[in-house]
């Protein structure tokens, strides 16, 4: 991947969608690890959605949805998508860019 | 269990649905299990997703079946596009909700994995397309697709036999593909989830040829055809050509006689022609008379009121009748009250199984009592010995069922292996008459002779043939013939 200055999106408004599949474990530590990293990253600026595929499924084909929990992050662009229960978190901050690679930890 | 029963084949238990393929249910003997999935795999471009898509088409439009397409490599789009050229209209099967399209995209770069996760969306989305049309076949083609898009194999296969598990709970009958790999039957191993039915396809190129090819692998709790059988894509859709080796004990013997059209062979076979239902065949060398012979047998099955389909491999169908009418056969009569019914092809033109199927297409579509084939030997340049011996035998086997008479002339070398019939098929002839041309005292003669009438009380001794423009007749042989009788036909 390059590793060069990009423009900046609009950062202000953070729009995530959590996937889940009725309330499994993994979809409530999905929930917990997500909520608990936006707070410590964008707290105020973000908007999490949870989409309970039991109740529409219709929903999983817009985002091409297979695996659950999967978290998608509409905005800001591009989209990204994150699969698991978001345990590793050093693998959510990359996969959201909430930390640039290349940047020591 | 109940005692065995008297038959070879009893009654399956096993439910199955028609494939909706033309010849595939014969071999798998009804269809593909019911409520059960079932694997189709082969390399690249031997037309798997064609066989699964006609599968869920025909399912749809013939056992009202509805069914889910599930593609994890083309867009429906695609799908729409790719098979309008088959004669699928997909969008309107879709809006007649007799089938949905459902595009799974698969792309691990698109995807990071931060903890633990299973493939419930996919179920989710299955579960969705089923309910939506109350389908009862789905594809899922090719799901393999799943292991280039996640790297947890361990839990992407402990996923997949959870999902073959619930679709046979679901009741759906499943067709899956798989790509062939190595020693395998598939890639990633996915016979190892689907055990009730495997079918392989095959593509290969022999002598320039392609031909595509059939297996049934495996049929759990079914009898099934166990041969290569070959197959074809063309614009009506897959054609497998078995056909039929599996119902060949139907076949109930003839009691019924036919003339062969010349008063003197008849006479030769005991005084009554052949068995109707039978196959003759008929060797000789260049120019000794086959067609002439064959010509008589289609004009007294045309007199009767029956219908006849004679194949010209090497002449086109005026040549061939005006030939015919130089020995006194007038055969356009025939065609013009629609008795006779004559196609004339290069056998080079298509490959081997084209050519059957489209002889097979043919007898379907006319009825015919009485098949000629002149010659079959035409056949050598469009595949290998082994595989005509092969295909004619089947195709012979298939008119037997059907109660077809049929007849087919054979070109020999002359000489020492003038009965020696090549592509092994003789055997598959019920009755056997071979032509042989003798040089004496400077004069040629064509000598004919019953090698073999099964169930036929026939005459040893051979007769001179003699081919006026009055037709075939048989004399005894004789070597001072009156120089009137001259030789005015052909073959």
């Amino acid at each position: 991947m390059l590793n060069m200055e990009v423009i900046q999106p609009d950062t202000n408004n953070w729009n995530l969608r959590l996937y889940v599949a009725g309330q499994t474990p993994k979809s409530l530590t999905a929930f917990s690890n997500l909520k608990k990293i936006c707070e410590e990253h964008l707290a105020g600026r973000y908007t999490i959605q949870v989409i309970d595929l039991l109740e529409c499924p219709e929903l999983a084909e817009g985002d091409q949805i297979m695996a659950i929990p999967t978290v998608v992050r509409h905005l800001p662009p591009p989209v990204k998508k994150l699969i698991g229960d978001l345990a590793n978190s050093e693998r959510v901050l990359i996969g959201l860019d909430l930390r640039p690679k290349g940047q020591s930890i | 269990m109940r005692p065995a029963e008297p038959t070879l084949l009893p009654p399956s238990l096993l439910v199955k649905s028609p494939s909706g393929i033309n010849g595939l249910d014969e071999i798998t003997n009804g269809g593909f299990p019911q409520g059960r999935p079932t694997l189709i795999c082969g390399n690249a471009g031997c037309g798997k997703t064609v066989f699964a898509m006609e599968f869920l088409v025909k399912g749809a439009l013939q056992c009202g079946e509805p069914g889910v397409f599930v593609s994890f490599e083309e867009t429906a789009d695609d799908l729409r596009k790719n098979f309008s050229s088959l004669g699928f209209d997909l969008a309107s099967l879709e809006k007649e909700k007799k089938i949905v399209l459902s595009y799974v995209h698969v792309d691990k770069s698109e995807i990071i994995e931060t903890g633990a996760y299973d493939l419930e969306g996919l179920f989710i989305r299955l579960e969705h397309s089923i309910n939506s049309i109350g389908a009862k076949r789905i594809v899922l083609d090719t799901i393999e697709s799943l292991f280039s898009g996640f790297t947890n194999d361990a839990l992407l296969r402990a996923e997949l036999r959870r999902l073959f598990r619930w679709l046979k709970e679901k009741g759906v009958t499943a067709v899956i593909t798989g790509e062939r790999g190595g020693a395998a039957l598939t890639r990633q191993g996915i016979e190892e989830y689907v055990s009730d039915c495997v079918i392989l396809l095959d593509n290969r190129v022999i002598n320039q040829i392609s031909t595509r090819r059939i297996t049934i692998v495996k049929y759990r709790g079914s009898p099934h055809g166990t041969n290569e059988y070959p197959f074809l894509i063309d614009s009506e859709g897959v054609s497998v050509l078995p056909i039929t080796s599996l119902e060949l004990d139907s076949h109930k013997g003839h009691d019924t006689r036919i003339s062969t059209g010349i008063d003197d062979l008849d006479k030769m076979l005991g005084g009554q022609g052949i068995f109707k239902g039978s196959t003759m065949l008929i060797s000789g060398s260049a120019g000794t008379g086959k067609t002439s012979v064959a010509g008589h047998l289609a004009k007294a099955t045309c007199r009767s009121n029956e219908k006849c389909l004679f194949f010209c491999f090497e002449e086109s169908t005026n040549q061939f009748l005006s030939n015919m009418r130089s020995i006194g056969l007038d055969l356009f009569s025939e065609i013009e009250r629609g008795y006779l019914i004559v196609k004339s092809a290069r056998p080079t033109m298509h490959g081997l199984e084209e050519h059957l199927v489209k002889i097979h297409r043919l007898i379907e579509e006319t009825k015919p009592s009485l098949v000629i084939m002149d010659p079959i030997t035409s056949f050598i340049n469009s595949g290998t010995v082994s595989d005509i011996g092969l295909m004619l035998t089947r195709l012979f086997d298939y008119m037997k069922i059907r109660d077809i008479t049929s007849a087919f002339t054979m070109l020999t070398d002359g000489g020492e292996s003038q009965d020696q019939a090549s592509l092994g098929i003789s055997s598959i002839a019920d009755v056997w008459i071979s032509i042989a041309r003798i040089r004496s005292k400077g004069t040629l003669t064509r000598e004919l002779s019953v090698v073999k009438a099964r169930g036929i009380g026939h005459s040893d001794s051979s007769r001179e043939v003699l081919i006026s423009s009055s037709g075939v007749s048989l004399a005894e042989l004789n070597r001072s013939l009156p120089p009137e009788i001259k030789n005015a036909g052909g073959r």
